[in-house]
């Protein structure tokens, strides 16, 4: 009876182990993943890495193949129609490439490929028509982030002066770090009622998402210039953490200085001391829709634009941008940045006119907000701001 | 009487050298793997699969073989005049910039592969004056042509990165990913199911071969084998040693362009800051490997070139850096001066 017993238990615990086993193969969906920068980099790569890690315990049979340091100066003679090759070689049904710099090579690829989907990070080549159907974009409304970023540092700052460490000049980067000197004239205009005139806005472009010895500028020469430079705030517009790294350094030679990093949800972790917090990605809803679709084979051709889920910015099942808030941040900054989120929720438009550009131009008139097209395609630099804008 | 009699000897020599070197590089390589708890036998077949697992492997091995031939045959006049021509790097970025000043002047209106043509046939000249520049530093200026070609590669970069942010900048973007892409008219065919254009396997399959007919077969590849040999000796057979030396490295830097073409027109349509992709620098190792003869440069490229495409494999199957395939080609260029030093060491002590 006992032997009996023990084979019976056997059995249901062989089919048990078995069950979801045969379900995964059935289901099983490779997808591959090209990194820019290294899947560690406390930064914009560390973000998808991770998504895509959450993707494949939540979505069945979801089987990431991921290359990190994707870029023509870590893998030179590497292309992304090359690599793109590779993964689909391994079974990759869908891939993602998660760099601006990645869009003329995916864009190749998906030709290459019809079979094969594609999610471009973002790039806007649906917008604009110039890819195939199997090519799909995927973005965060960072500009919420960045505005609170930019809040956050004003109501830091006791010198007046924010810089912004920013990667390259193109419409992606002007509007966030626009949105970073929307969110720092909000705080520094409505909540301290000082005068605009006091607020120094700065920002210095190093010429890519992160550091290329003897290509690019040096992030941590730059934002050792901004401290020198009286600039007590840093917000970091690349993928990597060296504006933080910095921050914390002259903090121990007794510098009153603070950065803002980007990106990934644990950036401050290096340095918490010095971190005022950091604006987020959350890629997990982006990714579950469009791999779960192209999965279900439901997949369309989209041009995902997603923003924080305003009941719970932190929520990593739906909201897209987060915000984690520094554990240097007074109690009063921590209200009056609650305040500020409320009031986004509630419509607060920091995209209203009157604005006009750096050049002086006219952007929008008095009330006039500018619509998600204006947004994205933003040509240049705010009044207000100091830096090339173009 | 007395060569065909070294025959059979100086070959099994070379087949002594390529086991020696091989065993050396390969056992340096393993002990290291060991020692970091990787299976050579698991990094072997990654890269073996990554390199010829299938025709588009293969394909990519082409696309790498391909300017990596052309730089060594650049390098192969250079190193025959006894010229360190590190400038290399610099003569390929100068001939992918001369090529790409003549696919953007669409107002010639020209057929497409007359302007690609056109656009390589710059590209030469290009590369060519800018390794002429590093041999006239060196004749009238007295500069080495290790440092004259070192920095001409700092000023090379220099410009490439000036033109890419500056005046050839992408429409609303100064951006380190490259210029526009050019036409599709002006990508160099590559039919459906290739990765790699076959005209150019075929450019540098011919400079390979005129290379070799060159060095091996022509007056002039006389009197540059005798300045390299001995630069002292050669004005008395009424050969000038820096007019000799020169057009090598013109000859040389204008190859090398031409590969710096084809990484333009044939893999990247579009000029990008890194389009190089080291392939000068890694050539010079290929020669030296080779040393410094023409005969197994073909193959040693081949060998290199699978294991640069085939590393990719190393991070997605393995989690491994591909930087690996590096130290590969690292421990066999120092395995091969080893057995060369060794083996001149014994001649010159016999």
């Amino acid at each position: 009876m006992k032997r009996i017993r023990i084979m019976l238990l056997t059995l249901v615990a062989a089919c048990l182990l078995a069950l979801p086993w045969s379900q995964a193969q059935a289901a099983d969906y490779p997808f591959g993943l090209l990194l820019v920068g290294p899947a560690n980099d406390h930064g914009w790569s560390q973000a998808h890495f991770e998504a895509a890690q959450v993707i494949e315990k939540e979505l069945t049979g979801a089987k990431m193949l991921y290359i990190d340091k994707v870029n023509p100066a870590d893998r030179p003679g590497v292309t992304i129609p090359m690599l793109v090759d590779d993964l689909v070689s391994k079974g990759a049904k869908l891939i993602i490439a998660n760099s601006d710099d990645m869009k003329d090579g995916v864009r190749e690829a998906a030709m290459m490929h019809p079979e094969v989907k594609f999610i471009h990070i973002s790039g806007d080549d649906v917008l604009t028509g110039k890819s195939d159907k199997n090519l799909s974009n995927l973005m965060g409304r960072m500009e919420y982030g960045k505005m609170m970023a930019g809040f956050v540092a004003a109501m830091t700052s006791k010198t007046g002066k924010i810089a912004y460490l920013g990667p390259l000049v193109n419409a992606e980067t002007r509007r966030l770090v626009s949105s970073s000197y929307l969110g720092a004239h909000y705080a520094w205009t409505q909540v301290l009622k000082k005068p605009a005139a006091d607020l120094q806005f700065k920002v210095s472009w190093i010429g890519f998402w992160f550091n290329i010895p003897g290509v690019t500028s040096d992030p941590t020469l730059v934002t050792n210039s901004f401290f020198d430079g009286g600039y007590d705030v840093v917000i970091s517009g690349i993928d990597t953490t060296e504006a933080l790294v910095v921050a914390n350094q002259k903090r121990k030679e007794g510098k009153e200085v603070f950065a803002i990093p980007y990106d990934y949800k644990g950036a401050c972790d290096p340095a918490p001391d010095a971190c005022l917090g950091v604006p987020y990605f959350n890629w997990v809803p982006g990714y579950k829709k469009m791999i779960g679709e192209a999965m279900t084979d439901k997949w369309e051709q989209n041009f995902l634009w997603l923003g924080p889920d305003w009941a719970d910015i932190n929520n990593m099942e739906t909201s897209s941008i987060g915000f984690v808030e520094g554990s240097v941040m007074t109690a009063e900054q921590k209200a009056a940045l609650a305040d500020f989120q409320k009031a986004l929720a509630g419509g607060l438009n920091l995209f209203t006119g009157p604005l006009n550009f750096q050049d002086g131009s006219a952007f929008l008139a008095a009330g006039a907000t500018a619509t998600d097209e204006q947004v994205w395609n933003l040509p240049k630099l705010l009044e207000g701001m100091e830096g090339a804008g173009e | 009487m007395n060569s065909t009699r070294n025959l059979p000897q100086m070959l099994l020599g070379q087949a002594r050298d390529i086991l020696l070197i091989s065993l050396l590089a390969l056992g340096a390589v393993c002990c290291l793997l060991l020692a970091l708890g990787i299976s050579p036998a698991d990094i072997a077949s990654t890269l073996a699969t990554g390199a010829v697992g299938s025709w588009l492997k293969f394909n990519h091995v082409l696309t790498v073989w391909v300017p990596l031939l052309l730089c060594c045959c650049g390098l192969l006049f250079t190193f025959r005049a006894g010229l360190w021509n590190i400038g290399i790097e610099g003569q390929v970025i100068l001939g992918a910039i001369g090529t790409t000043l003549l696919l953007r002047a669409d107002s010639l209106g020209l057929p497409p592969s007359l302007l690609i043509g056109l656009a390589l046939c710059a590209g030469f000249i290009s590369g060519g004056l800018w390794g002429g520049f590093a041999g006239l530093l060196k004749n009238r200026g007295g500069v080495n042509e290790i440092f004259g070609g070192l920095g001409l590669n700092f000023v090379a970069q220099g410009f490439i990165l000036w033109l890419i942010l500056g005046p050839w900048k992408r429409e609303g973007i100064a951006s380190m990913s490259g210029t526009d892409l050019f036409a599709r008219e002006l990508w160099m065919y590559t039919p459906p199911g290739w990765r790699v254009a076959p005209a150019s396997i075929v450019i540098a399959i011919c400079a390979f071969l005129v290379t070799w007919y060159i060095l091996s077969r022509t007056r002039f590849g006389l009197r540059v084998k005798a300045v390299g040999a001995n630069p002292a000796a050669a004005p008395l057979y009424s050969i000038r040693p820096d007019r000799t030396g020169l057009a090598a490295m013109i000859l040389g830097g204008g190859i090398a362009g031409i590969a710096g073409g084809l990484q333009v027109t044939c893999v990247y349509h579009r000029l990008l800051p890194p389009i190089s992709s080291g392939y000068g620098y890694l050539a010079l190792l290929v020669v030296m490997l080779a040393n410094y003869k023409a005969g197994p440069v073909p193959i040693i490229c081949l060998l290199f070139a699978a294991l640069a495409a085939g590393s990719i494999q190393l991070p997605i199957t393995l989690q491994l850096d591909s930087s690996l395939s590096g130290v590969i080609q690292g421990a066999c260029v120092v395995a091969a001066l080893l057995v060369y030093g060794w083996r001149k060491s014994r001649k010159g002590g016999a």
